[in-house]
């Protein structure tokens, strides 16, 4: 992992959604740097803003959704302020993203070679048909699908084989940043458990740094690097992975750690956090988990705790200033 | 704990396949679906039996036959000791009072137009237990019991204003309101948030104490289980390969396929690593499911035998049974 100047840095981000009642901020006021060659996981109950915040760095939010402030820079340069033709260029050919339902990003009425056509030509122009299909070809067999597959359909696939169908597609212009968004949560525990496996045979084999988003801690523990816990919008916790599993400093990691089954710990029963997560709209003064944290103190409900490092991680938490 | 509450006996589901524009006219005949392939097993009065597999494994459509949701293809479901295709008319409905469902999806199980009061009192009125102020009272005790307080002040609410857990707990209420004492919950948390589902598993069981209930436990989460199942059973195509108390197959898994699930769970630390490397493939399809062990083709344990042999339940003792040759010679 290489500890220079990042890859991505984001830098104070903000993320809007108006609607009828007001306005949604999904992210508010992120800042986060991402290293080559690394996997960040990105966690955090349903609703924090984790699919907000991936979709906002290769700018595919949809509207209304918008980048109210902020700068997200890719190798020093800004992708808020980028132009219509940089970004389509820095989208696929540098960044790649993988979407939350394999199903609904594939199209049913074309052959799966069909899309990787598309995908080849739609960057660049002057490769053939035939050179598209070979290099797909070599992609899927990195996978593990057979190239004849390259005729069939969508639904002639299973939910494993589409989801891997899904990766090929973000590899085939050689990304260097992957951003996959929940690919796992439609599928079972050994489907997940093998894409897990593929993508840290990806990541060596394509030089890949990754942005990988799940709900479930216990899914990114072996392959992070590092973890950034999310909550109500902001960042609750960042740092090593090991550490945040040994030392989790946030009491809402705490919390979270605490309700993942651990079938290999003899503990009779889960522990359960209180409450449930922050309206969006119109979020708690202070810190935004403090109606739901066991410690909160007078400052908790008057300040936004700024990330304060310990442990060699970081916490907004006013408990480590 | 011993006397015997629901018994399945050689439970089958074979679905007829829709003839498409592309019918094959070289397969003579109707092909099926072997959803169920002939699976047996009973439940004690207030037990909570877990039935764990991958998707497609033939789960739901078990619980749905056992419900009588779903009329078998072949086999029987026995509700203490009397044979549930036995029953009809009234006795019928009167046994749909006792065995409830609780479903994998709140947001697709609620009606939006059905305010929580409306949705919990319905099965008492369609069942005719209660009416007017009684159904409402009966309602809200329920509302309370599952935590939905304060439940005057929720009663009148829609499923889009309440929290996701609210929501899951809105459907447990529903189930419970007839006083059931057998209980399908078809992954009940599976589209709960990680802090949601530690509070439904806790309320699921509160509810089996305070109700004396008896769940089939359906989830392809086998780490659930562990805070809830007495007993386990492990489906792969249709058919059950391991069941027994649900400590014993943790600790001592025989079937290859239980040893990859419970390989396959994630392990919420960093340093652990798996030992076995994960099988290759998918779950094959149950329309024609491989010969002799249909786990043979993804088994690290596969011998050329497997391929001939098709596999049965043995008995090792203290109800741990296994259904592969291999492993319990
Ligand atoms: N198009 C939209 N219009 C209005 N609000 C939106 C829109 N998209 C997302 N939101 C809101 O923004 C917040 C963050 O949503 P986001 O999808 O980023 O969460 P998430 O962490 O990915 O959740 P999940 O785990 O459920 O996928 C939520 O409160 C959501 O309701
Ligand atoms: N009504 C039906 N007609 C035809 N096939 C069906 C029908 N219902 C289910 N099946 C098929 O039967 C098999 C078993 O389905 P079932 O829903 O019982 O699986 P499951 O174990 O509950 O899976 P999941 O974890 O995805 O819910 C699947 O192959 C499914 O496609
Ligand atoms: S800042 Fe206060 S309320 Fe927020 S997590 Fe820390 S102690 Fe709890
Ligand atoms: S019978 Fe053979 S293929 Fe089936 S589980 Fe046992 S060893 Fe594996
Ligand atoms: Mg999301
Ligand atoms: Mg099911």
């Amino acid at each position: 992992m290489d500890t220079g100047s990042p890859m991505l840095s984001l830098e104070d981000l903000k993320v809007e959604f108006p609607i009828s009642i007001g306005t949604v901020t999904a992210v508010n006021g992120v800042s986060l740097d991402l290293f080559q060659g690394e996997v960040m996981g990105l966690v955090g109950e349903s609703g924090c803003g984790k699919s907000t915040l991936g979709l906002s760095i290769p700018r595919l939010l949809r509207p209304p959704g918008r980048i109210a402030s902020g700068r997200i820079l890719y190798r020093g340069r800004d992708i808020v302020r980028m132009g219509k033709r940089e970004l389509l260029s820095l989208r696929g050919s540098k960044i790649a993203m993988i979407f939350q339902d394999p199903l609904t990003s594939l199209n049913p009425l074309y052959s799966i070679g069909h899309h990787f056509v598309e995908t080849v030509r739609a960057h660049d122009g002057r490769v053939s048909r035939r050179e598209a299909l070979g290099r797909a070809a070599s992609v899927l067999e990195s996978l593990g699908i057979a190239a004849e597959r390259l005729d069939e359909f969508p639904h002639q696939m299973s939910g494993g084989m589409r989801q891997r169908i899904m990766i090929g597609l973000a590899l085939i212009l050689s990304p260097d940043l992957l951003i996959a968004d929940e690919p796992t949560t439609a599928l079972d525990v050994i489907v997940e458990a093998q894409f897990l496996d593929l993508l840290d045979v990806l990541r060596k084999q394509y030089n890949l740094t990754i942005i990988l988003i799940t709900h479930n801690l216990g899914n990114v523990a072996q392959l992070a690097d590092r973890i950034t816990v999310m909550y109500g919008g902001t960042i609750a916790e960042v740092g090593p992975a090991q550490s945040i599993f040994d030392r989790p400093l946030h009491p809402y990691t705490q919390g979270l750690l605490a309700s993942i089954p651990n079938i290999r710990l003899d503990e009779p029963k889960l522990k359960t956090m209180a409450g449930s997560p922050p309206d969006l709209v119109d979020p708690p003064a202070g810190c935004v988990f403090h109606p739901r944290c066991p410690q909160v103190m007078d400052t908790c409900r008057q300040d936004r705790p700024p990330l304060f490092a310990r442990n060699g991680h970081k916490a907004a938490c006013w408990l480590y200033r | 704990m011993t006397e015997e509450l629901i018994r399945v006996e050689n439970l089958t589901m074979h679905f007829p396949l829709q003839k498409g524009l592309l019918a094959n006219i070289f397969t003579k005949g109707k092909r099926f679906v072997r959803a169920v392939d002939g699976v047996s097993f009973s439940l004690c009065k207030g037990e909570v039996l877990g039935l764990v597999g991958e998707s497609g494994s033939g789960k739901t459509t078990t619980g749905r036959m056992i419900l009588r949701l779903l009329e078998p293809t072949s086999g029987e479901v026995f509700y203490r000791g009397r044979a549930v295709s036995s029953y009809a008319g009234r006795a019928m409905e009167d046994l749909r009072e006792k065995m409830q469902v609780i479903f994998q999806d709140p947001y697709a199980s609620l009606s939006p137009r059905m305010s929580v009061g409306d949705a919990i009192s319905h099965p008492l009125l369609i069942h005719g237990l209660a009416k007017g102020s009684g159904a409402r009272d009966r309602t809200l005790a329920m509302m309370e019991a599952v935590g939905l307080s304060p439940a005057e002040f929720l009663y009148k609410k829609y499923p889009h204003q309440l929290s996701g857990g609210q929501r899951q707990r809105v459907v447990i209420a529903r189930a419970l309101v007839t006083e059931p004492d057998f209980v399908v919950a078809d992954e009940p948390i599976a589209m709960a948030d990680v802090s949601v589902r530690a509070m439904i598993l806790e309320l699921m069981i509160r509810c089996r104490e305070m109700f004396d209930l008896t769940y089939l436990f359906i989830t392809h989460d086998l780490a659930t289980c562990k805070y809830i199942c007495d007993r386990i059973a492990i489906m792969y195509l249709g058919k059950i390969v391991e069941i027994g108390p649900m400590k014993e197959v943790f600790a001592n898994p025989v079937h290859p396929y239980t040893a990859t699930l419970l390989e396959a769970i994630p392990v919420p630390d960093p340093r652990y690593r798996r030992t076995h490397p994960m099988p290759k493939g998918e779950i094959p399809s149950p329309i024609n499911p491989p010969p002799g062990c249909a786990f043979h083709p993804r088994c690290p344990l596969a011998e050329p035998s497997c391929r001939l042999n098709e596999q049965h339940l043995v008995d090792l003792g203290s109800g741990h049974k296994a259904a592969c040759s291999l492993k319990t010679l």
